[in-house]
Parts: C-alpha cells; sequence; structure tokens
C-alpha cells in the first residue's frame, strides 16, 4: 500500500504508478478500491451507465502478472481509466445515452481502446452522457442525470458530464471523453479535473459514436495536467481507420510537461472577458493570470473578431452533420425498433420518434433544414466560410503570443432543471466551440473554487499540433496549485 | 444547392440530327450507367468484394453502418475511375472530394451514400460507336457520344423481398461504383445499344470491370424524351429504368420511343416519371413521378478528406491503358490490310487481339494469322471453354505452321490435322509432323507427270478450254490428280506440272 495520506481512488496516474512500479501496490488494489468507491458514490452520483467489475478484476490481475514478470507495458499498465458511453468497447454496451441504443453491445473495440489495451490500463465503466454528446449538462441522457460530486444537486456539465463526475468522484483514475463545442472542457471545468481536447485529428475516432465528424475529438480528463499527457501519450497518433487522422511525428508529452519552456507570451482575447461571464469565474481565471505573470510571462490583451458568430457558425454545422451521421439509427440492422411496424415508413417514423429525445430531434430538424435544396449556401457554406474566418483568428493571435487564456465556461455549475431554454444551454458553449471551429488543442485547467465550493476552471487554446506547449503551460501553473487534487465531500 | 443533381444533370445543348424512327418526332435519349469496379475490397474498407457469397458474410462495422465505424478510400477504386477516364478522354479533376447523399432506404446501411456531386473524377470525353453497316461485312457509321461526367460512389445492398417481410443482405454494399454519364445525344434504341456495346468492351479491355450484367455489374437507365424533328428544344422526359440487359435497353427504349410518339400524336402530354421496363413481356409501368422526387442534401463527407491526384498519378494510369477497340480496328485495317469482318472478331476480344499481334510480330503473314486464329483457334478455344491466355498453341508455334503450310512441307489438310493436336498437347508443329508422318513427301515428278497426263487425257474438253485461254479450267484437272496423290502432293507442284504439259501439247 502506498504510504500516500490520500485514499486509493482519488491518486494521480503519476503516484499510482510510481507505487505501482515500486511494488508497493498491486493493480487489483486499485482496480478494487476503484470499484468500491464506485459502489459506494453512484446511488446518489449516477455517473456511470454501466461497469463490468469482473472485466476489471480480470485486466487488473492480468496487468500485475505482467508486471511481476517484468513486462509492465508502462505508466499505465494497472490504471483504472473509464470511457464516455460514446467509445466502443468490444462486448460492453455503447448506448450513447439514448434509448435508441438501448440494447446495443459493441462488437468491436474503438481505435482508442485498443490503444488504451496495449498501454495495460483497465478498462472500467461506461460514463454517463447528454444523448448522442448533445448538450452541456448531462440532462439530455435517455437513462438518468448525474450529480455534480461538489453538488449533488448541480449538474457535472457535458455532454461528457458522467466522465467527468466519474473521475471527480474517485471512480476511475482517468477516463476519457469527447468534445464536439467543449464536452470535454465545461464539464472539466464545473467538476474541478483537467480535461483536454487535442488538435483536430491527433486522436482517432474510430470506434466513436459520431455526432459532428468535422468537430469531434476524444480527449482525456485528468486530476493533473501530467496525468493528461500520459493518457494522450497513449490514445494520440495517426491511426489508418479514420481518414482525417493527421500523420504528426510522434512526441513524448509526458516529457513535454516538464521539459518544454515556461511560454514567453500569453493572451487573453478580449470577446472571452465580456458580459454575461459570472464575476466568481472571472475573478478566479484572474488569479490564474497573476500566476502566470509572476512566472514572468508576458500578458496581452488580443482579437479574435469573429468571436460572435462562433455559435451559430457551430449549431449550423454540427446539426447538418447530426442530421446526416444519426440517419443510420432507423431500426432496420440494430437498436430500438418499434412494434408491429406497418410499413417502411412507419418503420422509420415510429423506430426513431421513439428512439431519439427531444434535443437530438431539434438538432436533427435543424440540420436537416440547411442542408435543403435552396438553403444550403445560405447556412452550410456561410458557416463553412465563418469557419475559416475563425481558423484565421486564431492563427493571427498566435503571431503575437503562445497560447491563449480564457475561462472554459461563463458559469459554474448550475442546478438540475435551471437551463430549460435551449438556447440558454448552447451559451454554456461560448468560450470552448471556437477551438472546435478552428480544429485546436485546448485544455480547461481548475482554478479554484466559488464561495459556493463550486469548481472553476480556466481555458489555454494553443496552436496546431501544440499539445506539448500547452501541457507545459498548463502544468507550470497546476504544478503549484493542482486544484484537481481536492476531492469533494461525498 | 438550389437545382438537384437530376436537374442539373439535364439535357442541355440540342443535337440535331435526322431521327431515324419517325418522321414527325425525333427521339433524344441519355443514358446513366453504373459499373461496378472489379477490386479485392470494398470502396471504404477492406472487407472483400464479391458475387455469390453466403448473405452477410462480406460485412464489417463500416459496412453495416455500426455506430463509431468510419471510411477509408480504397485507392484501386480511384485508380479504376481515372483509368476510364483517360479511356475515354475525359478531363480528370485535380482532387477527388467526397460528398454524402442523403435518402432513407434499407438498402442503403448509413441511409447516405458516399458519393460525388460537384466534383466528379471524370468531365467530358466520349464514347465512340459504330452503328450496324448495309451488310455484314460493310463497316457502319461511327459516332462519338459525348459524356458529362463520370463520378465514383459506392454500391448499396439488395433486398430480398418475402410474403411477410424483406431481407437485406449487405454483401454488395460498398462495392465501388462508378456512374457513366452521357449526354442526352442517343437518338435510338440501337444508337444506345452500340454505346454499351462499345462501353463494356473498353471497361473489360481496360480491367476496369467485367461488365456482367446478370451480376449486377453493369446497370443502365434512360432518359428518353421526343420532339418534333427540327426543334431544338427538349421534350419532358421519361426516366426508364431496370434495363438488365443490352437487348433490354435496346427494346425498352424503342418501346418508349412508341410509347410518347403514341401519346404525342393523339394530342396527349407526357408525364415527367421514372417507369420500370419489364423486358420479359415488353412493357413498362410507371414507379414514380417527379413529385415524389428526393431531396438528397448532398453536403461534402467529412470523414473524407480530398485526395489530390497528380501528373503522376495518370501517367502511372495512363501507361497502363490499352488501346481502344476501335482504334485498334483502324489499325488493324491499315497496317495489316486484314478486311473488316475480321478485324471487328479481333478487336472486341482484347487477349485475341493481342495474340494476332503477337504472332504478326514474330513474322506471321496477317491475313493468314487472322484466318487461323479466327477459325481455327477460336472453334477450339470455343470447344475447349478456355480463354486465349491459357491456349497451349503459343504465337510463335502458329507462325511456325504457317511457315511449313508456306514452304509446301504441310498441306492445308494436313496442317489442320497438325493443328488440333497442337492446341490439345502444346507441342511444336514439326514435331507433330513428324509423329505423324503428315510431312508432304517431295513426289516423284515422274509420278506426277503421269498423274497429270491422265487428268488431261481423262478431262479433253477442260484441257481444250484451258488452251483456249480460259484459265479457270484447269481447277478441274487438278482434282483428279490430287486424288490419285493422297494428299501428298503440294498444289503448287500440280499447277505447275499441268501448265507445263498443257502448254508442251
Amino acid at each position: 500500500m502506498t504510504s500516500s495520506a490520500t485514499p486509493l481512488h482519488y491518486l494521480p496516474i503519476t503516484e499510482a504508478a510510481a507505487a505501482l512500479s515500486a511494488g508497493r501496490l498491486t493493480s487489483a488494489e486499485l482496480t478494487e478500491a476503484v470499484i468500491a468507491r464506485a459502489e459506494a458514490v453512484e446511488p446518489r452520483l449516477r455517473a456511470l451507465l454501466s461497469a463490468d467489475p469482473a472485466s476489471a478484476r480480470a485486466q487488473a490481475r492480468a496487468s500485475d502478472l505482467r508486471r511481476a514478470s517484468g513486462q509492465s507495458l508502462g505508466p499505465l499498465d494497472g490504471i483504472p481509466i473509464g470511457l464516455k458511453d460514446v467509445i466502443a468497447v468490444q462486448d460492453q454496451p455503447l448506448t450513447a445515452g439514448s434509448r435508441m441504443l438501448a440494447n446495443f453491445i459493441s462488437p468491436y473495440d474503438a481505435t482508442v481502446t485498443r490503444r488504451l489495451r496495449a498501454s495495460g490500463a483497465v478498462l472500467y465503466g461506461r460514463h454517463n452522457c447528454d444523448e448522442f454528446a448533445m448538450g452541456s449538462s448531462t440532462e439530455n441522457s435517455a437513462f438518468h442525470p448525474t450529480g455534480n460530486p461538489w453538488d449533488l444537486d448541480r449538474v457535472p456539465g457535458g455532454s461528457s458530464g458522467g466522465s467527468a463526475a466519474a473521475l471527480a468522484a474517485g471512480e476511475a483514475l482517468a477516463t476519457l471523453g469527447s468534445d464536439t463545442g467543449g464536452s470535454i472542457r465545461q464539464p472539466a471545468a464545473l467538476c474541478g479535473v483537467v480535461g483536454l481536447k487535442p488538435t483536430y485529428g491527433t486522436v482517432s475516432r474510430y470506434g466513436l459514436v459520431a455526432y459532428a465528424s468535422s468537430l469531434d475529438q476524444i480527449g482525456p480528463f485528468g486530476r493533473t495536467v501530467a496525468d493528461v499527457a500520459l493518457v494522450l501519450q497513449a490514445i494520440a497518433g495517426h491511426d489508418e481507420r479514420d481518414s482525417t487522422s493527421l500523420r504528426a511525428a510522434p512526441e513524448d508529452f509526458g516529457e513535454a510537461v516538464t521539459a518544454s519552456p515556461v511560454p514567453r507570451r500569453l493572451g487573453l482575447p478580449r470577446e472571452y472577458f465580456g458580459e454575461g461571464l459570472d464575476p466568481e469565474v472571472a475573478a478566479a481565471v484572474e488569479q490564474a493570470v497573476a500566476h502566470y505573470r509572476g512566472l514572468g510571462c508576458e500578458i496581452r490583451e488580443v482579437s479574435l473578431p469573429h468571436t460572435p458568430y462562433c455559435l451559430d457558425a457551430y449549431y449550423v454545422l454540427a446539426t447538418a452533420e447530426a442530421s446526416s451521421n444519426l440517419s443510420r439509427y432507423d431500426g432496420v440492422r440494430y437498436g430500438h425498433r418499434c412494434a408491429a411496424p406497418r410499413d417502411l415508413q412507419d418503420l422509420y417514423c415510429r423506430s426513431r420518434a421513439e428512439g431519439f429525445g427531444a434535443e437530438v430531434k431539434r438538432r436533427i430538424i435543424l440540420g436537416t433544414y440547411v442542408l435543403s435544396s435552396g438553403y444550403y449556401d445560405a447556412y452550410y457554406l456561410r458557416a463553412q466560410k465563418v469557419r475559416t474566418l475563425v481558423r484565421r483568428d486564431f492563427l493571427r493571435a498566435f503571431e503575437e503570443v503562445d497560447a491563449l487564456l480564457t475561462p472554459t465556461s461563463p458559469i459554474p455549475a448550475f442546478r438540475r432543471g435551471e437551463k430549460a431554454d435551449p438556447l440558454a444551454m448552447y451559451l454554456c458553449d461560448i468560450y470552448t466551440i471556437g477551438a472546435n471551429l478552428a480544429g485546436l488543442p485546448a485544455m480547461s485547467v481548475p482554478c479554484g473554487f466559488t464561495r459556493a465550493g463550486l469548481p472553476v476552471g480556466f481555458q489555454l487554446i494553443g496552436k496546431p499540433l501544440g499539445e506539448s506547449e500547452l501541457l507545459a503551460i498548463g502544468h507550470a501553473y497546476d504544478r503549484v496549485h493542482q486544484w484537481g487534487r481536492r476531492s469533494p465531500n461525498l | 444547392m438550389g437545382a438537384s443533381l437530376a436537374e442539373s444533370l439535364s439535357p442541355g445543348p440540342a443535337v440535331s440530327s435526322p431521327a431515324p424512327q419517325s418522321p414527325a418526332y425525333e427521339a433524344v435519349i441519355g443514358l446513366e450507367v453504373h459499373v461496378q469496379i472489379r477490386t479485392r475490397s470494398k470502396i471504404f474498407t477492406r472487407v472483400a468484394a464479391g458475387y455469390g457469397h453466403e448473405p452477410n458474410t462480406l460485412t464489417d462495422p463500416v459496412v453495416l453502418a455500426l455506430p463509431g465505424a468510419l471510411p477509408v478510400m480504397n485507392r484501386a477504386a480511384l485508380d479504376a475511375i481515372i483509368k476510364a477516364g483517360l479511356l475515354l478522354g475525359c478531363e480528370i479533376a485535380p482532387v477527388c472530394k467526397w460528398d454524402r447523399k442523403n435518402y432513407f432506404y434499407p438498402d442503403s446501411p448509413k441511409n447516405y451514400q458516399i458519393s460525388q456531386y460537384d466534383a466528379p473524377v471524370c468531365r467530358g470525353g466520349a464514347v465512340e460507336i459504330e452503328l450496324p453497316g448495309p451488310a455484314r461485312n460493310v463497316m457502319g457509321e461511327h459516332k462519338r457520344i459525348p459524356l458529362t461526367r463520370i463520378h465514383l460512389e459506392e454500391d448499396v445492398g439488395k433486398l430480398n423481398h418475402g410474403a411477410a417481410e424483406s431481407l437485406v443482405d449487405y454483401n454488395r454494399a460498398g462495392t465501388p461504383l462508378m456512374e457513366i454519364v452521357s449526354e442526352p445525344a442517343l437518338h435510338s434504341g440501337e444508337e444506345a445499344y452500340a454505346y454499351l456495346t462499345s462501353l463494356r468492351a473498353t471497361m473489360i479491355q481496360g480491367g476496369i470491370s467485367d461488365c456482367d450484367m446478370e451480376k449486377g455489374q453493369l446497370r443502365c437507365d434512360a432518359n428518353i424524351s421526343l420532339r418534333p424533328a427540327g426543334s431544338t428544344t427538349l421534350g419532358t422526359k421519361v426516366e426508364l429504368k431496370n434495363l438488365n440487359s443490352i437487348s433490354f435497353v435496346r427494346d425498352g427504349i424503342e418501346h418508349e420511343i412508341r410509347r410518347q410518339r403514341g401519346i404525342l400524336e393523339r394530342g396527349g402530354r407526357i408525364t415527367q416519371e421514372t417507369r420500370d421496363y419489364d423486358g420479359m413481356t415488353g412493357t413498362s409501368q410507371s414507379l414514380r413521378s417527379k413529385e415524389e422526387a428526393h431531396d438528397y442534401r448532398y453536403f461534402p463527407d467529412p470523414d473524407l478528406m480530398p485526395v489530390v491526384i497528380d501528373e503522376a498519378w495518370r501517367e502511372r494510369l495512363r501507361a497502363d491503358c490499352p488501346e481502344l477497340p476501335f482504334d485498334r480496328q483502324r489499325r488493324f485495317i491499315a497496317a495489316y490490310d486484314l478486311p473488316y469482318t475480321q478485324t471487328s472478331v479481333l478487336v472486341w476480344d482484347r487477349p485475341l487481339a493481342d495474340y494476332f499481334e503477337a504472332a504478326v510480330r514474330l513474322g506471321a503473314a496477317p491475313q493468314a494469322a487472322g484466318n487461323w486464329i479466327i477459325n481455327d483457334l477460336q472453334r477450339e478455344l470455343a470447344s475447349a471453354g478456355s480463354a486465349p491466355a491459357e491456349c497451349r498453341v503459343s504465337p510463335s508455334h502458329l507462325v511456325a505452321l504457317l511457315r511449313l503450310i508456306e514452304s509446301g512441307v504441310l498441306l492445308n489438310a494436313a496442317a489442320k490435322e497438325v493443328f488440333i493436336e497442337m492446341f490439345a498437347t502444346g507441342d511444336s508443329p514439326e514435331k507433330i509432323a513428324d509423329r505423324r508422318g503428315l510431312r508432304a513427301t517431295p513426289t516423284d515428278q515422274g509420278e506426277l507427270e503421269g498423274w497429270c497426263r491422265e487428268s488431261i487425257a481423262g478431262n479433253p474438253k477442260a484441257a481444250a478450254e484451258f488452251r483456249s485461254g480460259k484459265d479457270g479450267a484447269i481447277n478441274a484437272l487438278k482434282g483428279p490428280v490430287m486424288k490419285a496423290a493422297k494428299g501428298k502432293a503440294s498444289p503448287k507442284a500440280v499447277d505447275e506440272t499441268l501448265r507445263r504439259l498443257l502448254a508442251g501439247g
């Protein structure tokens, strides 16, 4: 057992890996602690949609045997890691938080799943999320909501709310989420953990239930920036099963965290500090800025003039792609099928009407509309042009600064049911969508708590393929403050 | 995206040529031909492409559109369409870009088809056709039918309708498919027949597809409209589907032309619709009208990156392009002085034509080689059911056989016998002739003169006719000599001896 005062289920990966390799801890013990913790908190938290403790225990035993024979696969070997329920794991449920896939068992592994297995990770837990990753509170899950570990009446954010909450509650040592418009970073901020959305194309999407293909990216949640770097190391890299995956030169992100020099210039985009920003969030972010200033960074105000158009462009492009991506859920080959269809049309209509929730239907209808004959140029094509301009804004800013620092979410975790108006919910992603449109790496790092005890995070947005630099910048703050290591009173 | 694909592809510039089928109306026809590309694996995944397998065995997460599956392009399919474009003289796009065509149907696993909308790989080009000539041995009129475009897409699965339920087989889903769209520049079923014949030969000879219509490897839809002869505007078009043989395409088009002409002559109006032609009964029925047309909501597929087609890629494929059948036919006629009928057998069968050229390169007389290949070789191949490529008679053996005939070592009847054994054994003609004792032995001149004198004496009338200038009469004198020689006298020697004796009196 480790001598640390931290309970096993709250250990950062770096410390757990050290204990494992020193023989002070076994994966079986660590996994058992995580399973026990999940069993203890799940009745109140409800971050999991499914879990397979027997499989996790078998994986842990295999890890311990490898280690005993000197065949350790690296820092993740034996570490329990959970996955958002949009990432395929062979022979495990894959629901995407939807009634449509309530009984679907994936017959294959996603590429990230294969890579985690290859790094020795113990896969444990399928996390709740907004249906088909559409939402910012996990309330759109067809099964149940998930509580915020810091206040169970509040949402954990979304769409990867289950993955952020599960990590913050000690149900895994790291988790994977997916981020289309902020779905990793916003829940990371609201749950007080680190969350990274890599450069588009860094992590394979093969086996990720598609929401909006040109924006979706899988990324890790961790308690520290260093942990996030270790998980990214395991899952990143070219995959011939994903045409959009990049052929970037391999990097050592774990090394980069400590080796890279601290940045000289950080930019504060003025459009990200305006109306709608909660004063307590603003104050916490200001303190993070002060920390960097104290490290000798030059802080500059910059402008991203097309920011006001991001949300509109996002909801045109994401829904257009979603309307097509979700066509495959038709009740013909798998998934929900209505009872006793009269004919083909009836089979389609009722299966989809029964299988999809309100937000998914809203986005399918919106996306179908913007792609319709006669509207394509006005909506889809124009939104693509906005996207180009947004990316240009960022690249221009990066001529002046090494990274951008912004709030992750304008507000801390809100109460369940508080944002019944879809448009109010959409505004939760106002600071995160830009990085998706521009395909840039972006990370939320916890930076304190509100007076009510709710976590706050700040966002770092980096250059294309600038993960190493981004992690180093984040680490320069995180290694001192380590807000993500605080544990909620659950 | 204002217009639907169908509208944007609707007939453009008018083509005016006399309508062969009616003095009052001219038919205008455009063909949409789907050709399955012969690749080992499917177009967007590694699963094998194939025909005739157990249902749903050629599938994987990508083919079945499972959650999370992604397409990855098979470059062999892109190679094939570029090659097709080069063969047909198309302009090749610098980039291959993919779009999604959205519509719901159970044979389409994703409920969208990955296709190409506004940037097909090939634009322009033409298919050269030959119309039937005035006689079998006379070349017919040639035309070039311009193409609008050729694009790449994925094939769909197959529905099998039962009494109570329909079953889907996704084995075919994801097979690479080319859609070849002609300009509305055809005017009769006969032209359509010639177009498909030429196109199919080009695809087969280019190694692009086997084009077996029974296996659905070549499928054709026809857009047909009529207009008053001399008019330059187009009439309302009807799309004819399920034309599943080249003859049915011709018959279906002729049927539709008659149907439309009947309506127009009675003063009626043509409804824009899609009709299903039944080749067995020779009738058609309406499938759907224009009002039910789809909005396919095309947009660029975000899962597939555009692929750059550079000059080196095009040149690599250009080097692999065979000569087109009609070009080869013109060359065979010009270079080898072959008769039209011979060339029109050879050039449509690339292995046979290749065999012919190999023999000619080795020194065979073109016409003699052509005769032997078309008559004897083809007959043996047909009865053995084998292809020229696996033929045991090498071109050099054929050349050797022709030399033996020319030099009088083998007489014609003997040569035929030798050839059959060459085909069966692969042995050289010399070896077979020796083994079977078929060489024409140099006959004793005295003996030959004796037979010739007997023949002249026995046919005084023929001899007299020859002497009075009728050269052909000598043939009547040859028969008895050949008969007496029992096939061992060379026709050349018999001819010379007879002439000498007849001249000498």
